[in-house]
């Protein structure tokens, strides 16, 4: 045992240290080489998430639960992995906002709500408090074991007087700590450099602490792990803390719901909101925090399970409570010197949580809760006093009093009955409320200020009646009937047992219906209408933080404000020195060299506003502004010309639109243009092949004959005479193939000459008929031509057009039947065209082969029966026709024959080149 | 691109860390088996954490650079 005065002295010269630090912090920072500004110390400040709580809790948990400590530390691991794309967004707006605290956030991003500040800052201190009555009831308990009063952490008070209870004097202690610390003056992004350092290192302190005791336990009561395993599993009542869930308390559910939680209350606890965003010096710190605070909180953990069991080994079940375990089992055996260790270890965990949770909750309580209440019954009051800087002071630093009195009430009310581990979890659901709200807030644009409200306000009555009465009714401050019956005796309004849903841990239980009814009316209620103006412009703010500038919005109010009303306006909240400063510096960056110089544009007033932010919240801070600044309804010249701006910059757009429109007119005719000679391409290749083709077949049977008689000179002269005959005619044929595939070029390129003359069409269808005669009289074919007496006369080529009526003449010839055929060529006239059709009796043409027909090498009928020609005769009395305005065309009926028709018009003047 | 890739891999992290920790995986760990005279569970739960670790320190430092 130690005496008091020795543990009161070590804890006094502690505190002084940690003074010392956070005096040495803020002078540095003064100076401008911030000791700070470094990513393990960044690092470090993050580890305040460890509390008493986890200090003497964790080991108490393990020593009933096994591992169901766990969660509390795994969630924030798996959640800082997703920090360096969350927090980092949240430190982002909050530096372009100057947002001081959650309440601020919020309000900010709903449109900055006067009435969402104070809903948040309300949640915020009734969630909280009971978490600082249980550092006070952990430092005033932990100092009565060491003298020895007590045997348990948990011991119910005696009926002592208030002024008798050194916990009171614990809380004003650190009330005046914090103040000190915390109040010194006032900031614009309310950073506390010394205290930031001073947490920093209290966090290195109570982690050797914690491994001090560890160590001291594995190894020099045991013989380390293996050895305290072992014990447990010879131990039939300990062998089940090392089972997943030995006790059956939790179930893989209620682990999942608790990693959840913890990963929440790592961002949204008011502390580490305070630490993690808004004392961020640099934001590439937070790459380090992501593994570097995991890590902290793996070493602080590692020996909390061998401490357990060392304890439940020396002590027994239900003798000494667990959760004292750290100090008890050192002062068991008579380790004074390590037991004082452990309590300042101890101490560092509860101060630092204490110091910088009432530091952020006084400022919310200052910015969303007093400033707002003031403003609104007594501005006229401080319309009128010159310095208000005393006044916000005063606000905070009595927040900072009366937070922690309101701590010590609870720890007296309530603190006796419940453990410590509850209160902790109870506070870690409370603050969860927020993630709704500021998550949305970050990542929909759709949220609005009813929502928010309606989310946090069904949130935070479901959280209130589901975990908060009940620890009241527990504490028995409430009649515990309702725990067990339901209110007014329904059964499915238990507590606990909402709707009936049983099966699951109070916390988990809890945080499920909060959760549900929290983001079911956000979501519910924000859909019901469409964001305002004034939350819209903040959510896309908010929400697009990474894709914006620094630039302010711009502002579609011509402000009616002067310089010399806004810097005494600033100067009243953050005294006239600083804003004299801060008003420079906004000069020299616009280059002026003066402060009157400036001009009161919508960006002053916005830089204006952004200062007050930092010092009131950013609702209080608009509606200053705005008793100075008088946002005058733009008058008609005004909204001329802004309209003039925005029809110009339409007009702009429109011709851009226009140009684009016709570049993709012209690539569109590019493409068209492209395809076409690409089809060109291939058709001329086709053309090739064809004519090479066609070329080949007479020549191979020239050669094979040819070769035949030079082989043989012994062949017979009959024989002989025959195959020059074949060679001959193939040698013909040859020849008007290249003439004609010649004379096709020729026409398709247009080089043709063209020997116009007047013709008779009567004459040079009678000379085309008298030509062919010999052909028809052949293969027995009579032809009939039918003519008028007389038709106009046509201005054409004669050669051309009886090279057509040979080639029409010549086609009939060859398909009709041998001994029957019949031809009939008729010529006619109605007035502007001539017209001639040859109608023979052969086996007519299917359908789907007319087309075919005029293209070039395609014949009519198939290989077999296909008959001698070139192929090329039709193409080529089309294209002719086509040159003198005509047109050629076939109508054919399978087995009843097929016309040729042609017409070539009269009037038309003849396409001369 | 860096930290467009250093983000995706941590949310990757992040996913794994909550499969590996959670109900069905970690059941598949809650055997009284021991090793190195450990319970298999408390080794698992310490291993996946050091490893969680490891690879977001691997990542965040990587991107520094």
């Amino acid at each position: 045992m130690l005496p008091g005065w020795l543990i009161v002295g070590v804890s006094f010269s502690y505190l002084l240290l940690l003074f010392a630090v956070a005096y040495f912090g803020d002078r540095r920072a003064d100076q401008g080489r911030s000791i700070i500004a470094n990513p393990w110390v960044y690092s470090l400040s993050l580890a305040v998430y460890c509390t008493a709580w986890t200090y003497f809790g964790s080991v108490g948990r393990a020593a009933s639960g096994g591992t169901s400590f766990l969660p509390t530390y795994l969630g924030p691991t798996l959640g800082l992995a997703l920090a360096w794309l969350v927090v980092l967004k949240m430190i982002r707006i909050a530096r372009s906002h100057r947002i001081t605290s959650i309440a601020d956030f919020i309000a900010s991003r709903y449109g900055k709500s006067h009435l969402l500040g104070g809903l948040v800052t309300i949640i915020a201190v009734v969630g909280i408090v009971p978490y600082i009555a249980l550092q006070l009831k952990a430092i005033s308990s932990g100092y009565a074991l060491l003298i020895g009063e007590h045997d348990t952490l948990f011991r119910a008070e005696g009926p002592t007087g208030w002024w008798r209870d050194s916990t009171l004097y614990i809380a004003l202690t650190l009330a005046a700590f914090t103040v000190l610390f915390g109040t010194r003056h006032l900031d614009t992004t309310e950073r506390h450099e010394g205290m930031v350092a001073a947490i920093a290192f209290e966090s290195v302190v109570k982690l050797l602490a914690f491994l001090a005791v560890g160590i001291y336990v594995t190894y020099w009561l045991y013989d380390g792990f293996g050895d305290l395993y072992a014990r447990a599993m010879a131990a039939p009542e300990l062998a089940n803390l090392l089972a997943f869930d030995g006790v059956g308390r939790l179930g893989y559910g209620g682990w999942f719901a608790h990693v959840l939680l913890a990963m929440l209350s790592i961002i949204f606890l008011p502390r580490q909101f305070q630490i993690a965003v808004v004392e961020n010096v640099n934001e590439q710190h937070l790459r380090r925090a992501t593994w570097a605070f995991p890590a902290y909180l793996l070493a602080i953990n590692i020996f909390v399970i061998p401490i357990a069991i060392g304890g439940l080994l020396h002590f027994g079940q239900g003798t000494v409570d667990p959760d004292t375990f750290v100090l008890t089992l050192p002062l068991a055996h008579d380790n004074a010197a390590l037991a004082l260790f452990v309590f300042v270890g101890g101490l560092s965990a509860a101060t630092g949580m204490v110091i910088v949770e009432a530091i952020a909750l006084s400022t919310m309580v200052c910015n969303d809760l007093v400033m707002p209440m003031l403003l609104r019954s007594r501005r006229l009051n401080l319309a009128r006093e010159r310095d208000l800087t005393g006044l916000l002071l005063g606000i905070r630093r009595g927040a900072i009093v009366g937070v922690l009195l309101l701590g010590y009430l609870y720890f007296r009310l309530a603190g006796e009955a419940y453990a410590l581990v509850s209160i902790g979890l109870i506070s870690f659901a409370a603050v969860a409320q927020f993630a709704p709200a500021m998550l949305g807030g970050m990542y929909w644009r759709g949220g609005t200020r009813e929502g928010a409200l309606a989310g946090l306000l069904a949130g935070f009555i479901v959280w209130g009646y589901t975990l908060m009465l009940p620890s009241f009714a527990k504490s028995g401050w409430l009649d515990p009937g309702f725990l067990e019956q339901g209110l007014f005796g329904l059964a499915w309004l238990k507590p606990e047992q909402l709707f009936g849903l049983a099966g699951w841990d109070n916390i988990t239980h809890a945080l499920f219906w909060s959760l549900v009814a929290n983001i079911g009316c956000y979501v519910l209620v924000s859909l019901q209408r469409v964001p305002t103006g004034a939350e819209a412009t903040q959510g896309a703010l908010f929400v697009d933080v990474f894709r914006r500038a620094d630039a302010p919005p711009a502002s579609f109010w011509r402000s009616g404000a002067e310089v010399r009303d806004l810097l005494p306006l600033v100067a009243r909240f953050l005294g006239q020195r600083r804003t004299e400063d801060a008003f420079s510096a906004y000069a020299r960056s616009h280059g002026f060299e003066r402060i009157e110089q400036l001009k009161a544009d919508p960006e002053l007033v916005h830089f204006a506003e952004s200062l007050l932010a930092g010092a009131i919240g950013s609702a209080s801070a608009r509606v200053m502004v705005s008793t100075v600044v008088q946002e005058e309804p733009l008058g008609l010249g005004e909204v001329m010309d802004i309209l003039d701006e925005a029809s110009q910059v339409r007009a702009y757009s429109h011709k851009l639109e226009e140009k684009s429109l016709a570049l993709e007119a012209a690539t569109a005719e590019l493409r068209a243009a492209n395809e076409q000679l690409k089809e060109l391409d291939r058709l001329k290749d086709d053309f090739m092949s064809s004519v090479t083709h066609e070329l080949r077949t007479p020549l191979t049977s020239i050669r094979a004959f040819s070769e035949m008689m030079v082989d043989d000179p012994d062949i017979d002269v009959e024989d002989r005479q025959r195959f020059l005959g074949i060679i001959v005619s193939e040698t013909v044929r040859l020849t008007r193939l290249v003439n004609q595939v010649l004379d096709m070029a020729k026409i398709e390129s247009g080089h043709a000459e063209w020997h116009n003359t007047d013709i008779d069409m009567r004459e040079l269808v009678q000379h085309s008929v008298d030509a062919t005669m010999q052909l028809f009289r052949d293969c027995g074919a009579e032809v009939h031509v039918d003519m008028p007496d007389s038709v106009p006369l046509l201005r054409a080529d004669h050669d051309r057009l009886l090279q057509v009526m040979l080639n029409l003449l010549s086609n009939a010839a060859k398909f009709v039947p041998r001994g029957s055929g019949r031809v009939d060529v008729r010529l006619w006239c109605d007035g502007r065209n001539l017209r001639v059709d040859v109608r023979d009796n052969g086996p007519g043409i299917e359908p789907a082969l007319v087309p075919v027909i005029f293209q070039k090498f395609r014949q009519g009928g198939d290989e077999r029966s296909r008959p001698q020609g070139t192929g090329l005769g039709l193409p080529i009395s089309r294209q002719i026709v086509e040159h003198f305005g005509g047109r050629l065309w076939l109508e054919s009926t399978p087995g009843e024959g097929a016309t040729f028709s042609f017409e070539l018009p009269l009037a038309s003047a003849p396409n001369e080149r | 691109m860096r930290k467009g890739l250093a983000g995706q891999r941590l949310v990757a992290v992040f996913i794994a860390g909550m499969l590996l920790l959670n109900y069905p995986i970690l059941s598949l760990f809650d055997r009284p088996l021991r090793l190195f005279g450990l319970p298999l569970l408390h080794v698992y739960l310490f291993s996946v954490w050091l490893g969680l670790v490891v690879a977001v320190a691997w990542i965040v430092e990587r991107g520094a650079r």
